[in-house]
């Protein structure tokens, strides 16, 4: 890891793999989509409503896996202060509130139609909008200090405490009695879902995967040239 | 075809969830390509401009 904390490395390796991976996130969401709209079956109980299935669960999936990186980067900022941690955490927060938003919307989209109501006060629902909370708690720490070093460090320990919130998502439709169904894919042995709706599905989940590494790398690799913009400008402004 | 986009009567559910991700996924990855290509210009610029200063 520590290899890749040096920007300018960061920056020849990005540009050997951007390419690669733009067209692996394509392929992957193209075959995705086509996937979840034309090939997989309607359910029995559901009926075509299980094509919301193929967007919810990759963004609620990814909602978690964001914060998760953040989280992980937050800590490598306060541990050994690496430049690039900063830069990571930054540009991953509005992905996450993004993914967040979408999981949410979609669910709502989802619940309407099977459960008679647009949402519920129960204990999945509800500590997936705190998530949204948490996230948005973040970008509004990274932009509020005047020095954005401090902004950073405050967003970290935010980023570090609220990961209690992940295994609580996890697990909530596990402890708690909720209108939410329990994990039918990540569970212990088969999943409980059949294979003509798990490779869509699997597949839409690499998509989703593939497209936040990518658009990482994109938006670190922008943050670095903001940086080389700004030394640029203030050493144009020293010497005139 | 008809048959398609009707999505079995759900199609108030069913279309708006794919609009949305699409909107979200297109619109992310726009706002993030034109902002590095517009900082890649600016740096290659100062760039330029330094070096016509610098002899």
């Amino acid at each position: 890891m520590h290899r890749f904390a040096n920007p300018g490395r960061f920056l020849r390796m990005t540009d050997r793999l951007l390419p690669a991976c733009g067209v692996l996130t394509a392929l992957c969401l193209g075959i995705g989509f086509y996937l979840a709209l034309f090939v997989s079956p309607p359910d029995y109980q559901q009926g075509e409503t299980v094509r919301i299935m193929y967007v919810h669960v990759p963004a609620a999936w990814m909602a978690l896996f964001v914060y998760a990186t953040i989280a992980l980067a937050a800590a490598s900022l306060l541990i050994w202060r690496h430049p690039l941690a900063a830069i990571v955490a930054r540009v991953s927060a509005p992905l996450g509130a993004g993914f967040t938003a979408l999981a949410l919307a979609t669910g709502s989209l989802w619940g309407k139609p099977m459960w008679g109501t647009w949402w519920v006060w129960d204990a999945r629902l509800t500590s997936v909008l705190i998530l949204l909370f948490l996230y948005l708690g973040l970008i509004a720490l990274q932009n509020a200090f005047e020095n954005p070093e401090r902004g950073q460090k405050a967003a970290a320990l935010l980023a570090l405490v609220g990961a209690v919130n992940l295994p609580i998502i996890k697990f909530s439709v596990d402890w708690w009695n909720t209108l939410h169904q329990p994990a039918s894919v990540t569970r212990l042995g088969v999943p409980a879902i059949h294979s003509s709706m798990l490779w869509p599905l699997l597949i839409m989940a690499a998509g989703f995967t593939l497209y936040f590494l990518t658009l990482l790398m994109l938006r670190v690799k922008s943050e670095i040239l903001a940086a080389r913009i700004r030394a640029l400008k203030q050493a144009a402004t020293a010497r005139d | 075809m008809l048959d398609f986009l009707d999505m079995g009567g759900y199609a108030a559910f069913v279309w708006p969830c794919f609009g949305l991700a699409i909107l979200l996924l297109g619109g992310f990855a726009a706002v993030s390509i034109l902002r590095l290509r517009a900082r890649q210009r600016e740096l290659a610029a100062l760039q330029a401009g330094r070096e016509r200063q610098a002899p």
